[in-house]
């Protein structure tokens, strides 16, 4: 087992495979957001404005992107409140 | 028919100039009628590639702005026959070029009879390559076989699929060529840099050749020759094969794979 592990824990440390995994989900996020409706800047700008009557919030907080699920369009939208 | 073909990459350095001589000239070597324009305002370095740079009269920018027609600013190439190079000003107002204004010259190229016309753009994302990109109906897409370089092309890629012409009027989609440049099958094989299949994988477009790591391509920018005609070398063949391709030949991929050294060594070695 000790020799399986080295064996593959020298795989994982060739450099080309770190750069695909890293490109891999760089360019999932980045053409997610690319692809991303012109309305949603405005509209992060007004759910925040909402969000902050009622709880104070930091802007950078707030987390929206449009996905594709399962055929479906989803609206994800994701806010850490603050601690009390 | 005429077709628009942009040179383009994102990043800078990756082998687009290159790419555009060797291809422009290999295709004129087919005996089709070939412009090539450098878009790269004030950054002129495509007559340089292609060695006319002491016959720059007239540029991209005074037909353009109507101070030289098109006839007047297009030089000929001294060693292949239907070749014609357009250069890029160098002139640092940016907004030289119009959209207007390249596409009146694009119209002319095509009235003029040139069955290919190579846009060789600039580095980044701005006016410049979003003009070289807009009247495309191909795209050839030149990347290295690394993270910042794949990243700019995808980001590209975005471009060409949104902002062009034929994006703009619902027409078909520009047909995207993948050209992977400065490959080295040692070091793939060592695991030290992303294979073929993985910029093919990450990027999603289909392969039209790989260009070997070569010192060729500097023997040949140095003496202001396009490095397809430095016939022997892995990167003229290499170009060669692209052009083929291109023209709708099915080659086999080559280069891909570290040579044998003991072996190659001896059936071609001195």
């Amino acid at each position: 087992m000790a020799l399986l592990d080295y064996l593959l824990g020298q795989k994982k440390k060739k450099s080309a495979g770190v750069a695909k995994d890293r490109l891999q989900i760089l360019l999932a996020h980045e053409r997610s957001e690319r692809k991303a409706p012109e309305y949603l800047p405005k509209m992060r700008e007004e759910i925040l404005q909402v969000i902050s009557k009622y709880v104070q919030i930091d802007q950078d907080q707030l987390q929206i992107s449009i996905d594709e699920a399962n055929g479906y369009e989803v609206l994800e939208l994701n806010l850490v409140l603050p601690e009390k | 028919m005429s077709r628009v073909i942009v040179v383009t990459s994102g990043k800078g350095g990756v082998g687009k100039t290159t790419t555009s001589a060797s291809i422009s000239t290999g295709l004129a070597m087919k005996g089709y009628k070939v412009a090539v324009i450098d878009f790269d305002v004030g950054l002129r370095n495509l007559d340089l590639i292609m060695g006319c740079e002491r016959r720059v009269v007239y540029d991209f920018v005074n037909v353009v702005q109507g101070e030289a027609s098109l006839k007047q600013a297009l030089i000929k190439d001294k060693r292949i026959d239907n070749l014609y190079i357009l250069a890029a000003s160098q002139t640092r107002d940016k907004d030289a070029l119009t959209q207007e204004g390249v596409g009146n010259v694009i119209e002319a190229l095509k009235e003029d009879g040139f069955d290919f016309i190579i846009c060789d753009s600039p580095a980044g994302i701005e006016k410049g390559a979003q003009l070289a990109l807009y009247f495309a109906d191909e795209a050839i897409v030149v990347t290295n076989p690394e993270v910042s370089s794949v990243r700019d092309s995808d980001r590209i890629l975005g471009i060409l699929q949104a902002k062009s012409k034929r994006a703009e009027s619902g027409d078909t989609a520009i047909v995207e060529h993948l050209v992977l440049t400065r490959y080295n099958p040692e070091r793939v094989e060592t695991g030290e840099m992303l294979s073929v299949d993985d910029v093919i994988g990450l990027l999603s477009v289909k392969l039209l050749g790989v260009v070997p790591e070569s010192e060729q391509v500097l023997n040949a920018s140095n003496s202001g020759s396009p490095v397809i005609l430095e016939s022997g070398s892995d990167a003229a063949q290499a170009y060669i094969d692209i052009v083929d391709r291109f023209l709708g030949e099915e080659k086999e991929h080559r280069f891909l794979t570290a040579e044998k050294k003991g072996l190659l060594k001896k059936l071609f070695g001195r």
